[in-house]
């Protein structure tokens, strides 16, 4: 019998499957500091595989992905620090809120491409910013908010979750990952993600091949923003804290550098991105206090010597059936 | 046989600042025709085009296709009521496979009226392409490019399919074989190409309409057009 080579979507999925198993297994090996880095990290992860729906797969360089995540962080962090609600339920606000400011910023932002967009949503962003400070009897801002002992479990069918253990923090953050993961892969692999990559290599051309090319791009800043946002309402809720910070400029930042890094267009590349990225600076923090200054350089080198990224490259040079 | 109208310009204009580009053009193009579009350089012929697929919107006119009034429609819209349109430069996805370049295109594709069900490797055999499917659309040679431009305005399964300038580039060889995909093409497809290679109109066209300073100069079959006086006094400035 001839032997064929597996088709490309086993290989991948047989990929994701083991990415999964490693970081589940991590947690047994792990000490206690690095089990909780890795439990941030996937939180951040599932961030920047938002940012990557919109970037990555559209093209669409967004300078301002921490408002969303600051939405999804703020909506759970204050409907369970001022309203009481539980956590499934301010997870989900959180969610719906990312997606819900998305559509009203995109029908804006839309409106410009490039530079333009990239402007814009930085203002809008700051804007976020500058509101979690203003609200700061609400907010408090800067200093910020810790949640009340009653958002830090749950009932879920039954069973009891308490967000205070650390092995239910590592495998919730896990899941949202796995979650995460799964859209993006379903999103690239269906007539949508042709369209949004259609357009982020040549709109014009997606236009004029029946595309209406507004309404692709706001789905895929939708998509974008709620799973950012997912990612911000669960990093409140499973570190039960939230403050100005998370919705400033350099959480915009750290989520393009994470899918620079890992891989723009590649449904890995972003988790990679977070890990390494995350582990260089703090590592750099250990010995220098301008540890920011490693986060500056890496985004220059990156952008001039290595746009496709870790996994971007990899995919081109030897294995072109990567997600 | 009545022959069907399948596009329908009235009084079409556009201006650009003080330049009419496009002056209260009329147009009909009947179903089943390969019509040729010629004119001197800034006749209009491109704008004119771009009014057609919705590029850009006309100040005044109207145009119809296949019996709906499109002139207030988006571009995208008017690709899916069946009108392809490919670019007089080359505009493709260049950094993805020529397969994908098709998928991409046919994913928008109109239902079949008759015929076999689409197959893009099939499509890329016909105009000449077959066993590239899996190169870098943007590594084909210059010709191959605009044969893929043409596979992805057949993978539409158009009504019309409107080229401008398609065989700018290519050499003697590839414009026998463009003019065969376009012989073929118009088995299924209406086709209005713009133009400037004359033999290639004579060859292919049924109707000519020459256009000069936004305006119709003159419009029938290619003989009585080659013979036209006005239009030798446009073209050869006698």
């Amino acid at each position: 019998m001839k032997h064929r080579p597996a088709p490309p979507d086993l290989k991948a999925a047989a990929l994701f499957v083991a990415v999964i198993a490693a970081l589940f297994a991590l947690q047994f090996v792990l000490p206690e500091y690095h089990r909780l880095s890795v439990t941030r990290i996937m939180v951040l992860a599932v961030f920047a595989t938002g940012y990557n729906i919109l970037f990555g797969y559209t093209g669409l360089l967004s300078l301002g992905h921490a408002m969303f995540f600051g939405a999804g962080l703020y909506t759970a962090g204050l409907c369970a620090y001022h309203l009481g609600w539980g956590v499934p339920a301010a997870f989900a606000g959180g969610v719906v809120a990312g997606a819900l400011l998305a559509l009203l910023v995109g029908c804006v932002a839309l409106r410009t491409t490039g530079v333009s967009f990239m402007i814009v949503t930085l203002m809008f962003a700051q804007v976020a910013y500058l509101a979690t400070l203003y609200f700061t009897a609400y907010t408090r801002g800067d200093e910020g908010l810790v949640l009340p002992q009653a958002a830090r479990s749950f009932e879920w069918f039954g069973a009891s979750v308490d967000l205070t253990d650390p092995a239910t923090r590592y495998n919730l953050s896990l899941l949202l990952l796995v979650i995460a993961l799964a859209a993006v892969w379903g999103v690239a692999r269906s007539r949508t993600g042709r369209a949004m990559v259609a357009i982020r290599e040549n709109e014009p051309r997606a236009r004029m091949l029946g595309y209406n090319t507004f309404a692709v791009k706001l789905q895929a800043l939708i998509i974008s923003g709620a799973l950012s946002a997912a990612a911000g309402a669960a990093y409140a809720l499973l570190f039960a804290y939230i403050g100005s910070s998370f919705a400033a400029i350099q959480y915009s930042i750290d989520a393009l550098l994470y899918t620079l890094l890992g891989g723009p267009g590649s449904v890995l590349g972003p988790v990679l991105g977070a890990f390494l990225m995350f582990y260089l600076v703090d590592v750099a923090s250990q010995y220098t206090s301008a540890y920011l200054l490693v986060t500056g350089v890496a985004l220059i080198l990156l952008v001039l010597y290595f746009p496709r990224g870790i996994l971007g490259t990899v995919k081109h040079r030897w294995l072109p059936w990567l997600p | 046989m009545a022959a069907v109208t399948l596009l329908k310009a009235r009084r079409l204009s556009k201006s650009f600042g003080g330049v009419r580009a496009v002056q209260a053009v009329d147009f009909d193009l009947r179903e089943g025709e390969i019509r040729a579009i010629i004119g001197p350089n800034g006749a209009g012929k491109t704008t004119f085009v771009d009014l057609l697929c919705g590029r850009i919107a006309a100040n005044q006119g109207t145009v119809e296709f296949a019996g709906c009034d499109i002139t207030a429609l988006a571009v995208h819209r008017r690709v899916r009521l069946g009108i392809a349109y490919t670019f007089q430069i080359t505009s493709i996805f260049a950094n993805l496979t020529v397969l994908e370049n098709i998928a991409i295109a046919a994913q928008n594709r109109l239902p079949e009226r008759g015929g076999a069900p689409f197959d893009a490797i099939e499509t890329l055999r016909r105009v000449g392409l077959g066993g590239q499917e899996n190169r870098r659309a943007g590594a084909l040679a210059y010709g191959h490019q605009r044969l893929l431009e043409a596979a992805m305005g057949l993978s539409l399964n158009p009504r019309l399919l409107i080229f401008d300038e398609p065989t700018q580039g290519l050499s003697d060889g590839e414009i026998q074989g463009f003019c065969d995909l376009l012989a073929d093409a118009n088995r299924s497809t209406t086709i209005l190409l713009i133009e400037h290679n004359m033999p290639v109109v004579m060859k292919l066209a049924r109707r000519i309409t020459v256009f000069d300073r936004g305006r119709v100069l003159a419009e029938g079959a290619p003989r009585d057009i080659q013979d036209n006086a006005a239009v030798q006094a446009a073209y050869l400035g006698q």
